[in-house]
């Protein structure tokens, strides 16, 4: 029998993490010269208005919206191509790397050791497809595909890949995972486990991280057009260069409205999968 | 035999010693039922033999195998072998109850057959007959989120009595029912071993519906197996030293239990 703890034992623990997280963020400020007072300064307050005084008014010639509804279209579509890769890439890989799906775990079993390194890998892979910016992915395929969305599709395909199979795994791991080693428990396979018993109380979270992820494609694919990827960040880049505010504003309004989008997306998916 | 124990001890991580050198054996076609304190162990023992949880030391036998000498393949045919009916249902939520029960099959099932049925169930008549068989025979295509705790219960023992599996293991599986369903329950799982000859194993918290459907009882305390009588031998005395730690003898709608000098009388089954 373990002797009864009078005190809370995880109190010190709690302390010194308290701390140790404060101490590691107080340096982030510094180093950053962070210092909110110049933001209230008069002079600076002045540069920043005369700056977004030029992105009015809106630009709405004809001509330039039909360019912005041909862009528009354009970076949908790679935003949309880029995840169904994505997809591809981090399905299999988030399914190898969840431990919740490990049949050896039960006991641990046969091949205990074989899956934990066998693990290792497609973490690492995981790892590297998404610690690589997407802009520096874009600018090696542009290499192999020339300019054009198609290098952005391929960029977003390899790092949000990365980031869906580590995201997914946690999700798989987090909430109830009895569903799942039960079923392997009564001899199912990983996939079918993971289909019967995984899959249903996941899926919710699934679905938002994925049309969130999108959304940030669509973001994303604004810093590829500027390497030449095409799309509204094409455009972009183009009334940047112009010193063109308005052209700008419209753009920018074009944005908001596709994260609106997005937004609207997620929530009606959420209720249909909950 | 259907189950072998020899000394079979499990040390949790923690240091806490859940189960104490306990051998026993247990024929294939029998009928056991665990009873004991909350704490004594009963849920540690059934998923030692659902192999769920492997032994820090002794030796396991079931079905005539050892499951941790069994390669991969073997242990998870071995695995869809063994039933287990789980206290709190682990399902998802969301799940139907058709799905929750033809996933007792997936063990036999190729991977094809699995996620084609998850497009349009391969087995609507199997899950109705056996989840009529539980009284909810209405509820095929409802969502396990809007059935009762009790319901659940019985989806998963539907589940369990769809996998037809040679050893059924069961952890208290009417704990969430009213006394007539209880009874119900048992008497369809008694039903369903001695028809289809194999063995069941059932933790039940509550002593009189495991005195009156069981022929073998199995009292445990702290990890160690106190007595293995049939009731007809079991008296007053050793069922209040069994639960000494707690306020009365569980029994349904906590009625006082009554153990006459001749023997408790076990309920007939006519199958």
């Amino acid at each position: 029998m373990n002797a009864v703890a009078t005190r809370d034992p995880a109190a010190g623990p709690r302390l010194i993490l308290t701390i140790a997280a404060i101490a590691l963020l107080w340096p982030g400020f510094t180093l950053t010269e962070f210092d909110p007072s110049s933001l209230v300064d008069p002079r600076s307050r002045e540069a920043m208005g005369r700056f977004i005084a030029t992105f009015f008014p809106l630009e709405i010639a004809p001509d330039f919206l039909r360019l912005v509804f041909r862009s528009t279209l354009e970076t949908l579509a790679i935003a949309t191509a880029g995840m169904t890769l994505a997809l591809l890439v981090a399905a299999p890989l988030a399914l190898i790397v969840t431990r919740t799906l490990s049949m050896s775990r039960l006991g641990p079993g046969p091949g205990f050791m074989l899956g934990r390194v066998a693990r290792v890998p497609a973490r690492f892979l995981l790892m590297f497809f998404r610690s690589i910016p997407e802009v520096v992915w874009a600018l090696v395929f542009v290499r192999a595909v020339g300019l054009g969305p198609a290098a952005a599709v391929l960029a977003i395909g390899v790092t949000y890949g990365g980031m869906l199979g580590k995201v997914y795994s946690e999700i798989f791991e987090s909430g109830e995972t009895r569903t799942a080693s039960v079923l392997l428990e009564t001899g199912s396979g990983r996939l079918a486990a993971f289909f019967y018993g995984i899959w249903p109380v996941a899926l919710p979270e699934l679905v938002s991280y994925t049309v969130y992820r999108w959304e940030c494609a669509v973001r994303a694919s604004v810093i590829m057009g500027f390497v030449g990827a095409g799309g509204l960040g094409q455009q972009m880049e183009l009334s940047m260069r112009m010193m063109n505010g308005g052209e700008m504003s419209t753009i920018l309004l074009v944005f908001l409205l596709l994260v609106l989008f997005a937004d609207m997306v997620s929530a009606g998916l959420r209720k249909l999968t909950a | 035999m259907s189950i072998t124990l020899e000394r079979v001890s499990l040390v949790h991580p923690n240091g806490c010693r859940a189960i104490n050198a306990v051998s026993c054996t247990i024929g294939v076609g029998e009928r056991v039922a665990i009873i004991g304190p909350s704490g004594a162990g009963k849920t540690t023992l059934l998923r030692l033999l659902a192999t769920g949880l492997r032994p820090t030391s002794g030796s396991i036998e079931l079905l005539g195998l050892d499951p941790w000498r069994l390669g991969r393949r073997g242990l998870r045919r071995l695995r869809s072998r063994i039933g287990m009916v789980h206290q709190a249902p682990p399902i998802p939520p969301r799940q139907r109850a058709i799905t929750a029960v033809l996933a007792g099959r997936l063990g036999q099932w190729p991977l094809w057959k699995a996620l084609a049925s998850l497009a349009y169930p391969m087995d609507i008549d199997g899950a109705t007959r056996v989840l009529a068989r539980m009284e909810i025979g209405d509820k095929v295509f409802e969502r396990c989120d809007r059935l009762s705790g009790g319901q659940l219960q019985r989806v998963s023992v539907a589940r369990v009595l769809y996998q037809q599996p040679g050893l059924i293991l069961t952890d208290e599986p009417v704990s969430a029912m009213d006394p007539s369903l209880s009874n119900r329950v048992i008497g369809e799982l008694n039903g369903e071993a001695i028809a289809r000859g194999v063995t069941l194993v059932a933790s039940l918290h509550a002593v009189d519906l495991a005195l009156h459907w069981f022929p073998r009882i199995i009292g445990m305390r702290a990890g160690e197996i106190v007595f293995d009588l049939p009731p007809v031998r079991i008296t007053d005395r050793m069922l209040t030293d069994l639960y000494a730690s707690e306020s009365a003898v569980p029994t349904q709608d906590y009625q006082p239990i009554d153990v006459p000098a001749a023997g408790i009388r076990r309920k007939p089954l006519c199958y």
